[in-house]
């Protein structure tokens, strides 16, 4: 039987995401590869005690980081403002600025979510760990600072370097530009970002997609994310306003 | 170069302006090198490049070899740099995902990057990603760029607010990474670290300010090495 992993509506490809999963988001930060559709079908669908892996994380809505100026930016904020996760790892929490504040950091301050801050160096090398078995690895960024307390330091050629351990998740909310059916997926400029190595790491990958194509639609010398790696994906109705 | 205003308090001339002090951080820039230039006064060292000067800029969220930004309302969310700022598409331009950028990186390809800072102590050591008072900062790729990159240089403003020192002898800020600061940028001087000695060497001046006018401001100990020059 032909292998097809569409899921008919953005509603139904979260549906099975229960309370206190871990939810990797893909892009970097801004709506360029983030995967906004899922987001919001994540917050309508209401589950709760989230655990949300990010990059740069919520600092959209008050900065307008990384938003076409005409539009109200929609970043991970969301799920601290509905109160459905309590926590992030993220390697950018909060903008410069506190005037607005941002979902995250008001969170935060009420002491409704803890923040875990990750180098993101650190924090891709991580994710991508645990996608290709390998348990844990040594960085020398974070040597000296708050980032190195309780880890294990070891000297190579006389520099040191920390033990990181990889990092899963429940699920991966990525996106891509195209699909197939089978779920080999191909991105598009500075889309790549976190998306490619979070299809990897999670249990359950979920793929917001603006075009889906039969199977030979995509150019085999060119696929980026193998279909092994993906779960389910879903396209973006034509003309969706948003980025 | 751009001045700006009268000299403020017991300033003994103005000191330079944001893009006077970009200006003079991007003429250190090597033709050829591949950059990456932190957010605030590093971000417009991209406007002052020297004439016959190319570089690669690379920003951590997956692009090489960008240049000039989109006009406003133009850009393509899909084409950002790490600012969340949107650069023009341009021949050369290379696009890939966040492990390979920080395999550039943490690999040590970065020639030079140029970030902002809340202190640099004596030694090198740098803290920019957190102010303890208010508890929760971001790191991004800071510390990342400055354990790895070849060459660290600092562009800020000399002191922070009412002028409290910046240039320290020991940071009391939660660092980003120590002993990796090789050059500081400022509105009043060019700071040479030489990490190896410990010693915080004055090179330049802005116009109107004297070695004495410079120490005043900084915590750190300065001292004199070869001659001081005006910042030009």
């Amino acid at each position: 039987m032909p292998i097809n992993k569409i899921s008919n509506s953005f509603v139904d490809a979260v549906a099975d995401i229960p309370s206190g999963a871990s939810i990797m988001i893909g892009g970097f930060g801004g709506a360029g590869g983030q995967p906004t559709r899922l987001m919001m079908a994540l917050r309508d669908l209401g589950v709760g005690d989230l655990t949300i892996i990010g990059n740069v994380a919520g600092i959209s809505k008050t900065t307008g980081y990384g938003w076409p100026e005409h539009l109200d930016p929609i970043d991970h904020g969301m799920f601290f403002e509905s109160g459905q996760a309590t926590k992030i790892t993220c390697s950018f929490p909060v903008p410069g600025t506190t005037n607005p504040l941002s979902e995250i950091e008001r969170a935060w301050r009420e002491g409704r979510a803890e923040v875990d801050i990750v180098p993101q160096g650190t924090l891709i090398e991580r994710i991508r760990s645990a996608g290709a078995g390998v348990p844990a690895f040594y960085t020398p960024t974070g040597v000296g600072t708050p980032v190195a307390e309780g880890k294990e330091h070891r000297d190579f050629d006389g520099r040191t370097y920390l033990l990181e351990t990889a990092l899963s998740a429940d699920y991966a909310l990525i996106r891509a530009q195209k699909a197939d059916t089978r779920g080999n997926l191909q991105y598009t400029g500075t889309s790549r970002a976190f998306n490619p190595a979070m299809a990897t790491a999670a249990k359950v990958t979920i793929v917001e997609v603006d075009e889906i194509v039969e199977v030979g639609g995509i150019d085999p010398e060119r696929v980026e994310t193998l279909s092994t790696y993906v779960n389910r994906i879903v396209q973006r109705e034509a003309g969706d306003p948003l980025p | 170069m751009t001045i700006s205003g009268k000299p403020a308090g017991n300033d003994p001339a103005p000191r330079l302006d944001r893009a006077a002090v970009a200006k003079r951080a991007a003429r250190d820039l090597v033709d050829g090198s591949t950059v990456n230039l932190g957010i605030g006064i590093p971000a417009l060292c991209a406007n002052f490049l020297p004439d016959g000067v190319e570089l690669l800029y690379h920003a951590e969220n997956g692009i090489l070899g960008f240049k000039e930004l989109s006009a406003p309302g133009e850009g393509d969310p899909n084409l950002m740099d790490a600012g969340g700022k949107f650069p023009k598409l341009v021949p050369g331009m290379a696009f890939f995902d966040s492990v390979e950028s920080f395999n550039l990186i943490r690999g040590g390809h970065i020639d030079v990057t140029v970030l902002g800072a809340l202190q640099v102590s004596r030694t090198g050591d740098l803290a920019n990603w957190i102010i303890p008072k208010r508890g929760i900062g971001s790191i991004g790729g800071a510390m990342d760029l400055a354990a790895n990159a070849k060459r660290v240089v600092i562009a800020m403003e000399h002191t922070a607010r009412g002028d409290t020192p910046k240039i320290v002898e020991e940071c009391t800020f939660p660092l980003t990474a120590p002993g990796c600061v090789d050059e500081i940028v400022t509105d009043i001087a060019v700071i040479k670290i030489d990490r190896v000695s410990g010693r915080m060497i004055l090179r330049e001046t802005a116009p109107g300010w004297s070695f004495d006018d410079v120490q005043a401001l900084t915590e750190a100990t300065l001292v004199v090495d070869g001659e001081i020059v005006e910042i030009s």
